[in-house]
């Protein structure tokens, strides 16, 4: 996927309405209503105006769940073509099927062979839903999981891009176990003897995200956002509507410094002042020297204690209180 | 003049003879036949005319699978410390509170320690009245201190599931948690001690979705919902009607999700002979020669 040209509000909002009438002339796709209601939403967006995203009320959560999902923010092919050279997309689960929601291959990253895996939403129409914007299914998981294998096998690095709404609700990923695959890679990646560094730059949907985000460094975007449930749903199942959402955005602390402060992520990589869409070429330079800094520091680490410190990790995350 | 004259008082009307028969009475959610609670009990709650298996509580999940309704219970002091600050319609301090008083416990699972039809076992089985039986920090820690316990004395773990996934009031705390105890069984499995997970009516979330997924046996009490995404949210997703008996025990076992369906009845005897079949092989040392 090529990397965006600097985005003209203007066109963008029309290129959004289009697309809106485009997925509600497509009722067999499913999916399609909550991508609609999205969508409007950042017409809505971008109806404000540009100070609804403007630095100053970058620290507001809702903005930030507007600005993870931007139409123009760079997805996790685009980053790869910028930071990336001979990026080689390997596919498929060898169970099911391939999954175009999760990308998967072979790179070099300053020179040095990487293996990367992550979600990837579409652009347009057609990319949406050839994508299924983003929402992996079972053989998704299982592919990432097959060749974070392959890439300890081979000693290699893994970097992994985190940006999905979240799991697909479908009958189909139930019946072919999308809560096992999940499970199984949470349980499977803390065994990889590599360092695996993970990028949450968009939308880090809950367990879709979670099943790739096991890893030695959790690197999370300023503007990306983190959650165990959208701020829709979330107002859905407590206020019974989705007007609360703004709210819910709020209440959930999802943004990329209420993560840090939680230990959940260790370091937020800048982006350009209004959001990485605006200069995607910015945002992945300023994305490089950490990833180059994380990987250099984690491929001095011992295999065994690499291991032990990513238990460790993740053994922290206690947060209770002890009384009789 | 009348044919009959009231010679005597009227009878009094009958006094409040009524027997008090609330609460002695349940109806079956699944075949509507009005059951002697007493009955019930006698039966495992479970429905004897349809076999329906009522929602149980953690403690009475206990009390009928160790020996004797006896064990020790580990960790019962944690309680939330509400990381995220959260408010809703109410406060989930509040929230907290009310649940600690309807169940009398302070999150909702509960580790015990006992005896298993004579074998040494720890089970965590886990309170669905408590906030839905919703995975947090506490729940995390929780089953980690019983797979470490497992892991330092060699005992088998069997978690009980019974949860709507994770605890939104914690966010992504709550999420982690799925990782943190999905990395901790990865222990557990390289000490080569059994985990049995028994997934009962709902399993749901992320709790299907990392350590009830993850037995060495998987298996589910009879017509129990199980899945990651909700039937209501698949629903308005594809917008469509589910197929009959989508996401219930019998559909994973077709599936291959589980080893087997088990009656609660049964259960405690098959569990039984499950530590029995792995600690024979334990004994030969050829499970524990090269524990982690």
């Amino acid at each position: 996927m090529a990397a965006q040209p600097k985005p003209q509000p203007s066109s963008a909002l029309h290129e959004i309405e289009r697309q809106i009438a485009e997925l509600e002339k497509t009722p067999e796709s499913a999916g399609c209503q909550e991508e609609i209601e999205r969508l409007r939403q950042q017409v809505e967006a971008l109806k404000k105006g540009p100070e609804a995203t403007s630095k100053s009320k970058t620290h507001d959560a809702w903005s930030r769940v507007l600005l993870a999902r931007h139409p123009q923010r760079p997805y996790t092919l685009d980053y790869v073509q910028m930071l990336f050279t001979d990026f080689t997309e390997l596919h498929g689960d060898r169970r099911f099927g391939d999954d175009a929601a999760i990308a998967c291959g072979l790179a070099r990253f300053e020179g040095k062979t990487v293996m990367v895996v992550g979600q990837q939403k579409g652009r347009d129409t057609k990319q949406k839903v050839a994508r299924n914007f983003g929402m992996p299914k079972p053989e998704g998981y299982r592919k990432a999981l097959r060749l974070m294998q392959f890439a300890a096998k081979f000693n290699l690095p893994i970097i992994t891009w985190v940006d999905t709404p979240g799991a697909y609700p479908g009958i189909g990923a139930e019946e072919r176990g999308q809560a096992e695959a999940i499970a199984y890679n949470l349980k499977e990646i803390p065994k990889l003897a590599t360092p695996i560094v993970v990028v949450i730059h968009g939308e880090g949907g809950s367990g879709g995200a979670l099943a790739i985000a096991v890893g030695d460094r959790v690197i999370m975007m300023q503007n990306a956002i983190y959650s165990v449930i959208a701020p829709e749903s979330c107002s859905s199942i407590l206020w019974r509507d989705w007007d609360h959402k703004e709210e819910a955005a709020r209440i959930l602390k999802l943004t990329a410094e209420d993560l840090r402060s939680f230990g959940i992520v260790d370091e937020i990589a800048p982006e350009p002042a209004e959001g990485a869409h605006t200069d995607p070429h910015a945002a992945a330079e300023m994305l490089r020297p950490l990833l180059a800094r994380n990987l250099q520091e984690l491929s001095l680490i011992p295999k065994e204690e690499l291991l032990r410190r990513r238990h460790e990790r993740l053994r922290r995350l206690a947060t209770f209180v002890a009384e009789r | 003049m009348s044919w009959f004259r009231k010679e005597k008082q009227p009878l009094e009307p009958p006094k409040a003879k009524r027997v008090q028969t609330e609460g002695l009475w349940v109806k079956c959610v699944n075949c509507k036949q009005t059951l002697w609670k007493k009955d019930l009990e006698a039966n495992f709650h479970c429905c004897p005319k349809c076999d329906y298996h009522f929602r149980i509580s953690a403690r009475e999940r206990l009390r009928m699978l160790f020996d004797g309704g006896q064990y020790t219970e580990h960790d019962a002091e944690l309680r939330s410390s509400d990381p995220l600050n959260f408010k809703d319609t109410k406060t989930y301090r509040d929230r907290l509170k009310k649940a600690e008083k309807e169940t009398g416990l302070k999150d909702a699972l509960i580790t015990g320690e006992g005896l298993l039809e004579g074998r040494r076992a720890m089970i965590c089985a886990m309170e669905f009245n408590f906030i839905g039986g919703s995975m947090g920090a506490v729940v995390g820690e929780k089953i980690v201190r019983a797979i470490d316990r497992c892991i330092a004395q060699r005992l088998p773990l069997i978690i009980v599931s019974c949860s709507g996934g994770a605890r939104m009031m914690e966010g992504a705390i709550s999420l982690m948690q799925m990782a943190k105890i999905s990395a901790a069984l990865t222990r557990l499995e390289e000490a080569r001690q059994p985990y049995i997970s028994i997934l009962t009516d709902p399993t749901t979330g992320g709790v299907t979705a990392s350590f009830a997924m993850l037995g060495d046996l998987n298996i589910a009490e009879p017509g129990a919902l199980i899945g990651f995404a909700g039937p209501r949210v698949i629903e308005q997703t594809i917008r469509q009607k589910l197929p009959e008996g989508f996401q219930k025990a019998e559909f994973l076992l077709e599936h291959g999700m589980l080893d087997a369906i088990v009656s609660r009845k049964e259960l405690k005897a098959y569990l039984g002979r499950i530590l029995g079949f792995l600690a024979a092989s334990d004994s030969q040392g050829k499970l524990s020669a090269q524990g982690a």
